[in-house]
């Protein structure tokens, strides 16, 4: 096995506590040592990082990779060499592919497949209840045996809350982390955009924030109730962030992420009807988004994801409401990421910790972070490296981004999965 | 953004929304169609504007006057129409919205006048059609009804000559009504004094003021002292999605009676984008008062639409 010494880079790695110009040494796909001399240790690859950020690779906990089933909107190997580029070393697919992660056989079907495709390793999340249909549970102890990572009914509703309690039990009795989407359908009632004047002006079905922060409150309930393990998907407004931070002060165990393109986007960036923009949860108001970021900086919200949806050109065709809501995002996540530190909402270092540390706490798994004998997963990026979002450089099948054709500044250089180069510029 | 409705010289190419558009634009509109109001009472009631053109009615919606208006408005301007009646028709065999245009634009057709369920159904079409080609929406789920809110705009200043000094009161679902949202930015445009809503909240939007508007609760406040007043017909579907008890307690707190119309001013008009309810959302009485102009806003409907295709038709290209 290769040894590979990464010099000179400004190593950032929060669950180490390090941020300082260092190399990391690695040897047989594992980080051997950072910042100390290895005697004896001769390398086989010297990569040269002046200038640039050595971090651990990212842990994306949303990516959708349209397969098994959808493979006209992305496959396995499409979207995980995307992610590959954006410095993803980890991504977790959550469960509404189709057929549905609800069996062993599924589960053992996306890993054979991402093993052969020998990019960023993928977690399945398993179906919270049979078929996703919200009514029965599912085979949790099969799933977690398989591979899967956590349990998710993804954004399919479940048909009461006693399922929700039955299955945070069922989960928490075998130590699985439920993710849980927040969303009261009845009152979401099939909306396309925030409730606010931007809906008003263009007289479009909308979504208010209660629909989320009451799925919220009621959730924490019933993780006191169970004990479960819990995770928020993707949270989009201040009320649901005021009510994760009252229950972690509180003691509960619970933890939350959010979309990249929430902290940049609300619904007055909306281009009018332009399909690009529909997403769910639904781009809020100013006031949210400045709230989410604060929600990051002071630790509420732990994690950013991509919340990766990559859509074929049909499915974003047609009226605004009609169209399929979702982002292509892996590639624009650390961009995006960077101009939060530009913008002052939080550091590189909190930028960082909440794309590799946290979200590797909450899987408790052993990865993002450069501990010696961790599997050497390894981004190397350049913070000043512009780019522009176009064809000649975006990797994803789904180009339905709000950001196409917008210069964006940032670039991996390189990506490291167990000691492996799966990407370089 | 740049707006999708005007050409490169800034002139109206298609009519989706009063969204974004000039006082001069439509003020433009009014006096075209002011041109047009002596023809209708000719033998002949005919002028050779858009002769050769053909117009195709796209209605993915059933409305029978609505399309009928615009086929007489498009007969008399001389133009070819066809009517196409989507709700029975090709895309309820699966044919996609965009695949029905461009079977239409192989047909080189040179309008296309669209009603659709769906909120942005004409931006999409508007985007996605060839540019020789201008795009009317009749009518876009809860988004829009720019002709309708024109031809209401014709309709008061026959009546009230200077917006400047109306107090207009709109009364209905707001929530759900594509006219009331023209109406609304018709009015502001046009420089209108105070432009009311009076609804339960359960009919009105989130964040209404935002549209520019006074909201009340209660028709008695809101009517008070007004010129114009515009009733909205209420659907029935509003009573089993609980946003209403019943017919009955609508017309008792949102009703237009001889009683409440006294609120308004002496010579207030009352208008009605109809079809009428009877006894929901007005008195019999009114509707066919002296004060009710219902009928003239039909008539007005026709001159309005000619205004607005012979403008986007001459401001688009070869035409």
């Amino acid at each position: 096995m290769k040894k590979i010494l990464i010099s000179n880079g400004h190593i950032i790695d929060p669950a180490n506590k390090i941020d300082q110009i260092g190399s990391v040494y690695i040897a047989d796909g594992k980080t051997l040592a950072v910042n100390e001399q290895v005697s004896g240790f001769t390398a086989d690859l010297t990569i040269d990082a002046t200038d640039n950020v050595v971090c651990p690779g990212f842990i994306d906990l949303s990516a959708r990779l349209r397969d098994p089933g959808q493979s006209y909107k992305g496959t396995i190997l499409s979207e995980t060499t995307a992610a590959a580029s954006a410095g993803i070393t980890s991504l977790c697919l959550p469960p509404d592919t189709s057929p549905v992660i609800d069996t062993q056989a599924v589960t053992e079907l996306i890993a054979d497949k991402s093993e052969k495709a020998n990019y960023p390793q993928v977690f399945p999340i398993g179906a919270l209840t049979h078929k996703l249909a919200g009514a029965e549970l599912s085979s949790m102890s099969a799933l977690k045996q398989a591979g899967c990572i956590a349990v998710s009914n993804a954004t399919a509703a479940l048909t009461s809350l006693l399922v929700l309690r039955r299955a945070m039990e069922y989960a928490s009795s075998h130590d699985l982390l439920v993710m849980y989407h927040p969303d009261i359908p009845s009152l979401s009632n099939n909306g396309c955009v925030h409730e606010g004047a931007f809906a008003t002006r263009y007289g479009l079905p909308s979504i208010p924030e209660a629909s989320e922060a009451i799925a919220v409150a009621q959730c924490l309930e019933l993780a006191e109730l169970t004990g479960c393990r819990l995770h928020f998907s993707q949270i989009s407004c201040k009320r649901s962030a005021i009510k994760i931070q009252q229950a972690k002060k509180y003691g509960l165990k619970v933890t939350a992420d959010v979309a990249i393109h929430q902290l940049h986007l609300t619904d007055e960036d909306i281009e009018p009807f332009n399909s690009s923009f529909h997403v769910l949860p639904p781009f809020r108001t100013k006031k949210d988004k400045q709230s989410l970021r604060e929600s990051l900086a002071n630790g509420t919200i732990d994690i950013i994801c991509s919340d990766h949806q990559p859509h074929d050109l049909d499915a974003k065709l047609g009226a605004f409401p009609e169209t399929e809501p979702g982002i292509s995002s892996l590639e624009t996540l650390l961009p995006l990421a960077l101009r939060l530190v530009e913008d002052n909402a939080v550091t590189l270092y909190q930028g960082i910790a909440a794309l590799t540390q946290n979200p590797a706490n909450t899987l408790a798994i052993e990865s993002g972070a450069l501990t010696p004998g961790f599997a050497a997963d390894i981004c190397i990026f350049d913070p000043n490296l512009s780019w522009t979002v176009n064809q000649d450089t975006w990797k994803s099948e789904g180009r339905n981004t709000p950001f196409w054709g917008q210069t964006l500044k940032g670039r991996v250089t390189h990506t490291l999965q167990a000691g492996k180069i799966i990407y370089t510029l | 953004m740049k707006n999708l409705q005007l050409n490169t010289e800034g002139k109206l190419k298609h009519f989706l929304s009063i969204d974004g558009l000039s006082k001069e634009i439509l003020t433009e509109i009014l006096d075209t169609a002011e041109s047009f109001s002596s023809m209708s009472e000719k033998q002949v009631k005919k002028v050779p504007l858009l002769r050769g053109k053909t117009i195709v009615n796209l209605f993915f919606e059933n409305s029978t006057r609505t399309r009928t208006t615009f086929e007489l408005a498009a007969t008399r301007l001389s133009a070819d129409v066809l009517s196409i009646n989507i709700a029975t028709s090709a895309t309820s065999k699966g044919e996609s919205l965009l695949d029905t245009i461009r079977n239409l634009e192989a047909m080189h057709v040179d309008m296309f006048i669209v009603r659709h369920a769906i909120s942005g159904a004409g931006h999409f079409i508007a985007q996605n059609t060839a540019p020789h080609i201008s795009v009317i929406n009749a009518g876009d789920g809860q988004h829009a009804h720019p002709t309708q809110a024109m031809l209401d705009m014709f309709t008061i200043r026959q009546y009230k000559h200077d917006f400047s000094q109306l107090k207009v009161a709109i009364i209905g679902d707001i929530l759900h009504s594509r006219v009331a949202r023209s109406q609304i930015q018709a009015l502001n445009t046009l420089g209108c004094k105070e432009v009311r809503v009076i609804a339960p909240k359960t009919l009105l939007p989130s964040h209404v003021e935002s549209l520019g508007v006074t909201a009340f609760n209660c028709i008695e406040e809101g009517l008070e002292d007004v010129d114009v007043i515009i009733m909205l017909r209420l659907q029935k579907e509003r009573m089993t999605s609980a946003l209403l008890p019943s017919e009955r307690e609508y017309f008792k707190c949102f009703g237009l009676t001889e009683e409440r119309l006294k609120l308004a001013k002496g010579n207030a008009i009352v208008m009605h984008p109809g079809p009428i309810n009877r006894g929901v959302e007005i008195e019999s009485s009114i509707a066919d008062g002296p004060q009710s102009v219902i009928l003239k806003q039909v008539s007005n409907g026709i001159i309005v639409r000619m205004a607005i295709m012979s403008l986007t038709l001459q401001n688009n290209g070869e035409a």
